[in-house]
């Protein structure tokens, strides 16, 4: 099963990515599409910009890792995955997560697998820019639980049997 | 060994990677944070909360009780926040 997942600096084209994802596929029936947009401000106060680190490498492959899983545990037709790292201003595009499928079901579950990982084990960190400084974003307990709850949360297989 | 550092422990220890030499008895992720914090003020400060930094053996996730016999690269980082 064909899976894009690129690290780049420059934005993305989300619609452009679908139209590669489904183009001359007639197997596909549902495609699910999740785009991580840079919001202008943080807590009420309003932001400059996101400084997005990684750790060129680890991302690579903890993505590559997840994606073998979501590809595992879902009957998926076609992964993307595009993350983008450096400075990134409001209203720019920052990850994009395709899953497609036959179905919808997995192509949803399987989108929302994939994101609640990377919030969580992609190597990525995010700075606030804005006219107070520069700030690292805390981590949030509710994006650990999201992840978490993976963990317990039958597959499609599971479910079927 | 390689140790890389990232996000607010790159800058509190000052710099993004480093090659040092490991003295014998320390053996695990964790005895190497300890190791670290005795190095310096700005190490200190960085590995003041151990319990928060996240740490990669080659590029895999691990646990403070994993082993690093063998490791080619180490890195330490705060708990991520991408997507």
């Amino acid at each position: 099963m064909p899976a894009t997942i690129r690290l780049q600096r420059e934005p993305f084209d989300a619609a452009a990515e679908t139209a590669a994802l489904t183009q001359g596929r007639s197997d596909i029936g549902a495609v699910v599409a999740f785009t991580g947009i840079c919001r202008g401000a943080e807590d009420g106060a309003p932001i400059a910009a996101l400084a997005l680190e990684h750790y060129p490498g680890m991302a690579e492959a903890e993505i590559v890792r997840h994606v073998e899983e979501a590809q595992s545990r879902w009957a998926l037709l076609g992964v993307t995955v595009i993350h983008r790292y450096g400075r990134i201003a409001p209203g720019e595009p920052i990850v994009l997560v395709l899953a497609a499928s036959s179905h919808r079901h997995d192509a949803f579950a399987a989108a929302e697998f994939l994101m609640d990982y990377l919030k969580t084990r992609a190597p990525f960190w995010k700075q606030v820019e804005a006219a107070g400084g520069k700030t690292w974003v805390e981590a949030k307990q509710s994006d650990d639980s999201a992840a978490e709850r993976w963990r317990e949360a039958p597959s499609r297989r599971d479910a079927a049997e | 060994m390689k140790l890389l550092y990232f996000a607010w422990v790159r800058e509190r220890v000052g710099k993004p990677q480093e090659d040092v030499e490991l003295p014998a008895g320390v053996a695990t992720v964790g005895d190497l944070m300890a190791w670290l914090a005795k190095r310096g003020d700005e190490y200190a400060h960085a590995f003041e909360n151990p319990k928060i930094i996240r740490a990669a053996i080659d590029r895999a996730h691990v646990r403070p009780d994993t082993a690093i016999a063998g490791a080619r690269e180490i890195a330490f980082f705060p708990p991520m926040t991408g997507g």
